[in-house]
């Protein structure tokens, strides 16, 4: 396979207006990492996830997604670009109230064209893989916390992305919810998947194999095993 | 460098069509709300367009029936007004029957001072209404007419003191066959009594004699009072146009001709200007319904902001949140337009039940009244949906 980053940030600025929330970050996630980024609120970290996820765009500087330059992509290329390659888990969930656990997660892969009796089956293994599988049929108020985000974690890898950005997914949960989540996601890793945390949590962060310090709006440390380029 | 080619993938019918459903299936109670105005508005204009039509179609099943081929005639007012009013020659009915197209014809004379009594100890003046008239046997076929009960006129009857009662007349006279009553100073037996008609209304409030029982008997000077004829309806116009100067050459002027099926159809084209009307709150009603739908979409895309951002972040483009919100207003208004349609076809199967018309609902209502819904949810949703679409994700999200 390819040895491009997964993801390439370099000279990266992002203002909004007077206000600078970037100043020039340089990051270089490579394919099969499972990195932290870690810091206080207001930081700018998730600023970061917004450029990273092509939610946002750089004000300054390059950032290169699963191998493409995502500034010179107009909006219809990124929703392309996030449908096939990018899974994103937020903190509050964002479950669909009425639909059941499979068709959340069969509803991940609903923009990458594929038809939905081939969304639900591949739903129905991601659901097995987050330890959900006889939660299929029930509704998300049926769920627990810790059981929705696995909800969540699974809508975002059932596309088999290159890159699952996850931010603050263990905010809204108890510990012991937090631990399966977290679980849940390092078994993902080990299974291949590529995976960026933003949290707030220093214990998170420390059990990760990679993190990244961010503070105002700079890179202040970036700790972690290197993968041999 | 992988080599994607960053295209979205299209949604398919089936996907567009369950994704513009997710809104309306989680607020199931704000959807029937909504949509209850746009019903409403077509229910009204269905029912309005549907019994207009079921009314007319009634009309027209009726002027079949009784037939567009008769005029009548009459003589009219005096051009100088001097020397009384002006009366029908006596030949008059011989001349029209000399028409080529005419296949009927018939007259009746009004007695203008004579009365009819039950009996002799009633005072002249209680006449109840009933005029008395002189006739000859060819009126019954000529107006279209029927016998309730008894026997109409025959030649040898007609010169006989009996009398036919038309239908109001015999109730009020409470007289049936083969009783006697009393006409001017006379007895005359009851030999029939007609069915109500439906050209000739004034003939169901009177009591007719025949021509020569008239003129024995009752001081009848022979001029008749109207005459009732029939011809093929292709040659209605021109026997009306040769019509006065055959029965009145000498002063074609005082003959007036008329078609009472006319009366029929213009009364229909009054209760036209009712439907008009109608048809115009029904407007406003599904106006209303449209304003109730965008209101309700405009909400929607409000409280959805985070799906909205959850969907771009799973590769929703900006097209795809447009037509998912577009979707949703038009299954919203097409909702409502189906239910609508459905109310307002039953209300017009039930009008015409219960007024004993042929129940008609004409395609183009059904079809423009869900084609106004497909509109007014355009309109409706087009605003809401392109909100939706401008949203930044991370706006949405209600991130960073």
């Amino acid at each position: 396979m390819t040895l491009e980053p997964v993801i390439s940030l370099s000279d990266v600025v992002k203002s909004y207006g007077d206000l600078t929330v970037l100043h020039g970050v340089d990051l270089q996630v490579r394919r099969g990492e499972l990195a932290a980024i870690v810091g206080p609120s207001g930081s700018g970290k998730s600023t970061l996830l917004n450029l990273i996820g092509t939610l946002d765009r750089a004000t300054s500087g390059t950032i290169r997604v699963a191998g493409q330059d995502v500034g010179v992509l107009d909006d219809q290329q990124l929703s392309a670009l996030r449908a096939r390659h990018l899974g994103f888990i937020f903190q509050q969930y964002h479950l669909a109230p009425g639909h059941s656990a499979l068709d959340n997660v069969a509803d991940g892969m609903l923009y990458a064209g594929l038809p939905q009796r081939e969304r639900r089956k591949r739903a129905a293994i991601a659901l097995e893989r987050v330890g959900l599988g006889h939660r299929a049929r029930h509704r998300p108020y049926e769920l627990s916390g810790g059981e929705k985000q696995r909800v969540a974690v699974a809508r975002a890898v059932v596309g088999e992305p290159d890159l699952i950005l996850a931010d603050e997914p263990t905010g809204a949960l108890d510990t012991k919810s937090g631990e399966s989540v977290m679980g849940v996601l390092r078994d993902l890793n080990a299974d291949g998947a590529t995976i960026v945390i933003i949290t707030h949590d220093q214990e998170i962060a420390a059990s990760l194999p990679r993190q990244v310090r961010v503070r105002d709006g700079e890179i202040v440390d970036d700790r972690g095993p290197v993968i041999a380029a | 460098m992988s080599d994607v080619s960053l295209h979205p993938a299209r949604l398919g019918p089936r996907d567009v069509l369950r994704v513009g459903a997710v809104g309306l299936r989680t607020r199931p109670v704000r959807v029937f709300l909504s949509a209850l105005g746009i019903a409403i508005g077509i229910a009204t204009m269905v029912a309005v367009v549907g019994i207009s039509t079921s009314s007319k179609a009634d009309l027209m099943a009726e002027l079949d029936r009784l037939g567009t081929d008769m005029l009548t005639v009459e003589a009219g007012a005096p051009l100088n007004g001097g020397d009384g009013a002006p009366k029908l020659p006596k030949e008059a009915v011989a001349m029209v029957s000399r028409i080529g197209p005419v296949h009927k014809v018939s007259a009746i004379a009004l007695l203008k001072d004579t009365t009819i009594r039950r009996n002799e100890l009633v005072p002249p003046e209680r006449n109840g209404g009933i005029n008395v008239m002189a006739t000859d046997p060819d009126l019954l076929g000529a107006v279209s007419g029927g016998m309730a009960h008894g026997r109409w006129f025959t030649s040898a009857t007609a010169a006989y003191p009996t009398v036919v009662l038309g239908a109001s007349a015999a109730t009020r006279l409470g007289a049936s066959p083969g009783e006697l009553v009393w006409i001017g100073e006379d007895r005359f037996t009851v030999i029939g009594v007609m069915r109500p008609l439906e050209l000739a209304v004034d003939l169901d409030t009177a009591a007719l004699v025949g021509w020569g029982a008239a003129e024995k008997r009752l001081s009848f000077d022979g001029h008749p009072t109207r005459l009732y004829e029939r011809s093929n309806d292709e040659a209605v116009a021109s026997v009306r146009a040769v019509l006065t100067r055959t029965v009145n050459p000498q002063a074609p002027e005082t003959v007036q001709v008329s078609r009472p099926s006319d009366a029929l159809t213009a009364k229909e084209a009054a209760s036209g200007s009712l439907t008009g009307l109608m048809l115009g709150l029904g407007a406003v009603a599904l106006l209303v319904g449209g304003v109730g739908v965008a209101n309700t979409m405009v909400i929607s895309v409000l409280e959805r902001r985070q799906e909205i951002g959850l969907r771009r972040s799973m590769g929703a483009t900006r097209g795809q949140i447009r037509i998912q919100f577009l979707t949703e207003a038009l299954l919203l208004s097409g909702l409502g337009g189906a239910v609508g349609a459905l109310l307002g076809a039953l209300a017009t199967f039930g009008f015409a039940a219960v007024q004993g018309w042929p129940a008609v609902v004409p395609a183009w209502a059904l079809g423009g009244g869900l084609g106004a819904t497909v509109v007014i949810g355009m309109a409706a949703g087009l605003y809401p949906a392109v909100r939706a679409s401008r949203l930044s994700p991370t706006e949405a999200l209600g991130s960073g």
